[in-house]
C-alpha cells in the first residue's frame, strides 16, 4: 500500500492559484488591449510587448542574481504588472523609456519590498509616475487615435488629451462650455467608445467596463471598490459644476475622460495594495475619487488617479486597522425571530 | 420560490459529492473483535468497571464516566474481555481501550430489543436525563459532547428552542441524511423527549436544501401539535456549525465565548436524537452508529451501521475494499475530519463517516505568497481576519491573538480552502488557539 498522507483539515481545496487569478485579470484586459490596437496601431502592441518582456525579465533578474530565491515569474504577476503600466502610457513613448518604466516597476516597487503581496504601493502606477516626472514632454505627446481601417494620414500627428485640452482652456479664460464644444474635443460618444487622445489602456471606457465586469463575475475584484471611486468622483465633480458650470467641467466629462475608469477598474482594484474587507475598499475608493477631482479641479496637472490611487494604497495598513470585518456575536442584542 | 435561510457571513460551498446518498443504511456483520476506545467523549474518560476475562453481554455497562464531563460505555456485544490495553484511537495516539473478543450478538436483560415504534409513556423530565447519561450518549455529530450535561440548564437560563442539526454541511457525508430517511419517526419521538427533558414547546430542525426527501418525509411528522418544524436551507458550509445554525434558524448570534443557551437555545443532532429515543424508549445503551464510507475511487461508497469498535478496514472491505491509489484516510469529512495513520482505527461514538481521498488529491499544492487577496477574510463565518491570526500565531503574540478573537475561529477550514496561494492557514491558527489558550489559563 502507498505511504498516507498525514495533514491537518482541510482535506480538499477550491483549486483556485495565483496564477489563474492573475491570468483571469489578463483575460479580463483583453477588451482594453484590442481597443488601443484599433486606436493605436501597431504602436500600442510595441509598447504592450516592450512594457511585458521588460517587467518579466526584471523580475527574473532580480530573483535569479539578487534574491537567489525561487523563481516565480510563471505566476502571471509581472505580466499584469507589465500590460497595466503599458495601458497607462501614451502609444507614441519610446521603447528604451518603457524599458526603464517597467525597471522602476519591477525593481523599485515590487521586488525591493520582496515580491509580489509584499509591495505597500501599486508597481504599475509607481512605474507611471516614475515616467511622467522623468519624461514629462514624451510621457504627454498623445497620437490622435485612427481606427485601424481608416484613411491614413501622416505619421506622428499628437494632440492633447481631452482633459488636457479643458485644462488648458479654462485657465487661459475660456468659458467651459466653449472647451467641451471645441472642435478637438471628443464628442459623447467618442469617449464612450475610445476615440480620443490618451494612454493606451484608458480611452475606451466600455472597453473597460467589460473587463471589470468579467473580473467580479470572477470574483477577482469586489464591485464595490470602482462603483465607490466612480461615485465619488461623479458626485464632488457633480458638486462643483452646480456651483459654476462656467468653470468646472460637467461630472460625465469627468468620468470618461482621462483615467478614471482605468484606474478605478484596474489599478486601484491590485489585491495587494487595497483594503482587505468591504467597508475599507469604499473607504479607500471615496478617498481615491476625492483626491482625483481634486486634482483635477486645482492641480497642476490635469489627470490625478495616478496620484490618488498612490496617496491611498499609503493608508491601505490603517484602513485594514480601522475597518475591521463584523466579527460574529456582534448582533447579539438585535431583537431576533421566534 | 422562498429565499432559503442561511447564515449572514462568509461560508463557502465545495462539491457536495454525497456518493452514498442513495444507499440505504446496511448492517454490518460484527467482527471477531471489538476495540473500545474509553476516551470517546469530549470531557475525562470513564473508568473500566470490567477486567480481563470477565464475561460481558451486549448493552453491560464496562465503563463508567464518572467526572462531572464525562459518559458511559456500554458492551457493543457479548463476549469476554481480552485485555485492556493501549491502542491507536482516531487521535492519532496510543490511548486505553477495551478489547472484547465476541461470541454472541444478545442483548442482556431488561432491553427492548424489538424494532416496534413506542410512541407513549414518554418518562418525566429527569427519569429521561437520568436514562440519557446511564446510556452514555454524547454529540452524534462530531463533537462528542456528552448530552446529558448538555441537558442540564444552569438556573438562571432558560431555554426557549431545541434546534435539531440534520444539516450535514460536510461534502461526502449521508450519514444524517440516511438517518433522516429510514428512523424519521424514532427521530422525532428523540426530539419530542428531548423537548421534554429541557422543557421547550418548539423544536426546529434546520436541513440543507440538498436533502428534499428527508425534508420531505420529516415534514409529514411535524405539526402544529407537537411544535416541531422542519426548515429548509440553503446550501452552504459550515452551516451545521453551532452557531451558525443558529444564525441560520433563529437569526440570533452566540456571544463570543458563550454557549447557545445564552441565547435560549440548544442544539443537538439528528442521530443524537435517535440514540436518545432508543435510549429512553428501548432502554438501549448507545453501542452503535450509521457510519458513512466514501471515496471518489470506493467501488461501493455505503452507509454503515456499525458497532462501537469496529476497526475501519472492516468498513473499507465491506465497501470494496481499498482503491489501490488511496492517498489519504480521513475519520470524518473533508473538511473538518482527521487524517489517520492506518485503517486499524475502531469506530468510536463520534465518527461520521470514514473517506478514502485519492493520491492525486492527497497532497496539498506548494504554498504560495499571500497576495493579500482577502478571500479568507471573506468566507470566515465567524467575521474574522485569518490571514492575520495566521501571522500572529507564527510569532507567537498570544495577547495580539487573544484581542483578535483567535478563540472565536472553530476551525471549519474555510479560509485554507479557499486560500488561492494554498497557504496552511488553519495549521497556524490551531497553533495560535493552543498557544493563546494555555496563555489564558496560566493568566487566571
Amino acid at each position: 500500500m502507498n505511504k498516507l498522507v498525514i495533514s491537518g483539515s482541510p482535506h480538499i481545496h477550491d483549486h483556485d492559484s495565483v496564477s489563474k487569478i492573475m491570468y483571469t485579470v489578463v483575460l479580463a484586459m483583453i477588451p482594453a488591449m484590442l481597443a488601443s490596437f484599433w486606436f493605436f496601431g501597431f504602436d500600442s502592441l510595441r509598447v504592450m510587448l516592450v512594457a511585458v518582456i521588460s517587467a518579466l525579465l526584471m523580475e527574473w533578474a532580480t530573483q535569479k542574481f539578487l534574491l537567489k530565491g525561487p523563481l516565480t515569474i510563471n505566476d502571471g504577476s509581472a505580466v499584469v504588472s507589465g500590460i497595466l503600466l503599458a495601458f497607462n502610457l501614451p502609444a507614441g513613448i519610446p521603447s528604451w523609456m518603457v524599458v526603464a518604466g517597467a525597471f522602476v516597476m519591477i525593481g523599485v516597487a515590487k521586488m525591493t519590498f520582496g515580491g509580489l503581496g509584499k509591495n505597500p504601493f501599486n508597481p504599475a502606477l509607481v512605474g507611471r509616475v516614475f515616467m511622467l516626472i522623468s519624461f514629462p514632454v514624451e510621457m504627454t505627446k498623445w497620437p490622435v487615435p485612427r481606427p485601424l481601417f481608416a484613411t491614413r494620414l501622416a505619421d506622428a500627428i499628437t494632440g492633447p488629451t481631452a482633459l488636457g485640452l479643458f485644462k488648458e482652456g479654462v485657465d487661459a479664460g475660456q468659458s467651459a462650455q466653449t472647451m467641451l464644444h471645441a472642435s478637438q474635443m471628443p464628442t459623447e460618444i467618442a469617449r464612450f467608445f475610445g476615440e480620443m487622445g490618451g494612454s493606451l489602456g484608458e480611452v475606451s471606457a466600455i472597453a473597460i467596463l467589460l473587463g471589470g465586469a468579467y473580473m467580479v463575475y470572477k470574483k477577482v475584484i469586489d464591485w464595490q471598490l470602482p462603483l465607490s471611486i466612480l461615485l465619488t468622483a461623479f458626485l464632488f465633480s457633480g458638486l462643483f459644476y452646480l456651483i459654476n458650470p462656467a468653470v468646472y467641467a460637467p461630472p460625465m466629462f469627468h468620468l470618461l475622460t482621462g483615467g478614471l475608469i482605468l484606474g478605478a477598474v484596474f489599478m486601484a482594484t491590485d489585491m495587494v495594495t487595497s483594503p482587505m474587507t468591504i467597508k475599507g475598499k469604499v473607504v479607500f475608493g471615496v478617498g481615491i475619487g476625492l483626491l482625483t477631482v481634486t486634482i483635477r479641479l486645482w492641480g497642476s496637472y490635469p489627470e490625478g488617479i495616478s496620484f490618488a490611487i498612490l496617496i491611498m494604497n499609503a493608508f491601505t495598513p490603517l484602513i485594514n486597522k480601522a475597518f475591521k470585518p463584523k466579527r460574529f456575536g456582534s448582533d447579539v442584542l438585535k431583537t431576533a425571530k421566534i | 420560490m422562498m429565499k432559503l435561510a442561511t447564515f449572514r457571513i462568509g461560508g463557502v460551498h465545495p462539491p457536495e459529492n454525497k456518493l452514498s446518498a442513495n444507499e440505504p443504511i446496511i448492517r454490518l456483520p460484527l467482527p471477531k473483535q471489538l476495540v473500545i476506545p474509553l476516551s470517546q467523549n469530549l470531557g475525562a474518560a470513564p473508568k473500566p468497571v470490567v477486567k480481563k476475562g470477565d464475561e460481558v453481554k451486549k448493552g453491560q455497562l464496562i465503563a463508567r464516566g464518572e467526572a462531572f464531563i464525562s459518559a458511559n460505555l456500554h458492551a457493543p456485544a457479548s463476549g469476554k474481555i481480552a485485555k485492556i490495553d493501549d491502542a491507536v484511537d482516531s487521535s492519532g495516539y496510543r490511548r486505553m481501550a477495551i478489547f472484547l473478543d465476541v461470541t454472541d450478538d444478545e442483548w442482556m436483560e431488561g432491553i427492548d430489543s424489538t424494532d416496534e415504534l413506542i410512541h407513549q409513556n414518554l418518562p418525566s423530565s429527569e427519569v429521561i436525563r437520568e436514562r440519557i447519561k446511564e446510556a452514555g450518549i454524547v454529540g452524534m455529530g462530531g463533537a462528542a459532547f456528552p448530552t446529558h450535561v448538555k441537558m442540564m440548564i444552569p438556573e438562571e437560563k432558560k431555554a426557549e428552542v431545541l434546534l435539531i442539526n440534520g444539516v450535514e454541511c460536510e461534502p461526502y457525508l449521508t450519514s444524517d441524511h440516511r438517518l433522516m430517511l429510514e428512523k424519521t419517526q424514532e427521530i422525532i419521538l428523540g426530539i419530542r423527549i428531548l423537548m421534554k427533558a429541557i422543557d421547550v414547546k418548539r423544536a426546529l430542525i434546520g436541513v440543507e436544501n440538498n436533502k428534499p426527501d428527508a425534508i420531505n418525509r420529516l415534514q409529514q411528522f411535524c405539526n402544529a401539535d407537537n411544535g416541531i418544524e422542519v426548515h429548509a436551507l440553503k446550501v452552504k458550509y459550515p452551516q451545521g456549525g453551532e452557531k451558525q445554525l443558529i444564525k441560520a434558524l433563529l437569526g440570533r448570534e452566540v456571544p463570543s465565548g458563550k454557549l447557545p443557551i445564552e441565547v435560549g437555545c440548544v442544539v443537538s443532532n439528528v442521530g443524537t436524537a435517535f440514540a436518545v429515543y432508543e435510549a429512553v424508549q428501548k432502554n438501549r445503551p448507545l453501542i452503535e452508529r450509521v457510519v458513512t464510507v466514501t471515496g471518489k475511487k470506493l467501488t461501493k461508497p455505503s452507509n454503515f451501521l456499525v458497532r462501537i469498535g469496529t476497526p475501519m478496514s472492516a468498513l473499507i472491505e465491506a465497501a470494496g475494499g481499498m482503491p489501490v491509489d488511496t492517498g489519504k484516510i480521513v475519520n470524518g469529512g473533508p473538511m473538518m475530519g482527521k487524517a489517520l495513520p492506518t485503517t486499524d482505527i475502531p469506530i468510536t461514538k463520534g465518527s461520521s463517516g470514514v473517506l478514502l481521498v485519492d493520491q492525486s488529491e492527497s497532497r496539498r499544492s506548494t504554498p504560495n505568497t499571500c497576495i493579500r487577496c482577502a478571500r479568507c477574510v471573506t468566507v470566515c463565518p465567524m467575521g474574522l481576519e485569518p490571514y492575520l491570526l495566521a501571522r500572529i500565531s507564527k510569532l507567537s503574540l498570544v495577547e495580539r491573538a487573544e484581542k483578535e478573537r483567535i478563540m472565536d475561529c472553530i476551525e471549519c477550514g474555510s479560509c485554507q480552502y479557499t486560500c488561492p496561494s494554498a497557504l496552511p492557514l488553519l495549521d497556524y491558527i490551531r497553533l495560535g488557539k493552543q498557544r493563546t489558550a494555555s496563555y489564558l489559563r496560566n493568566r487566571k
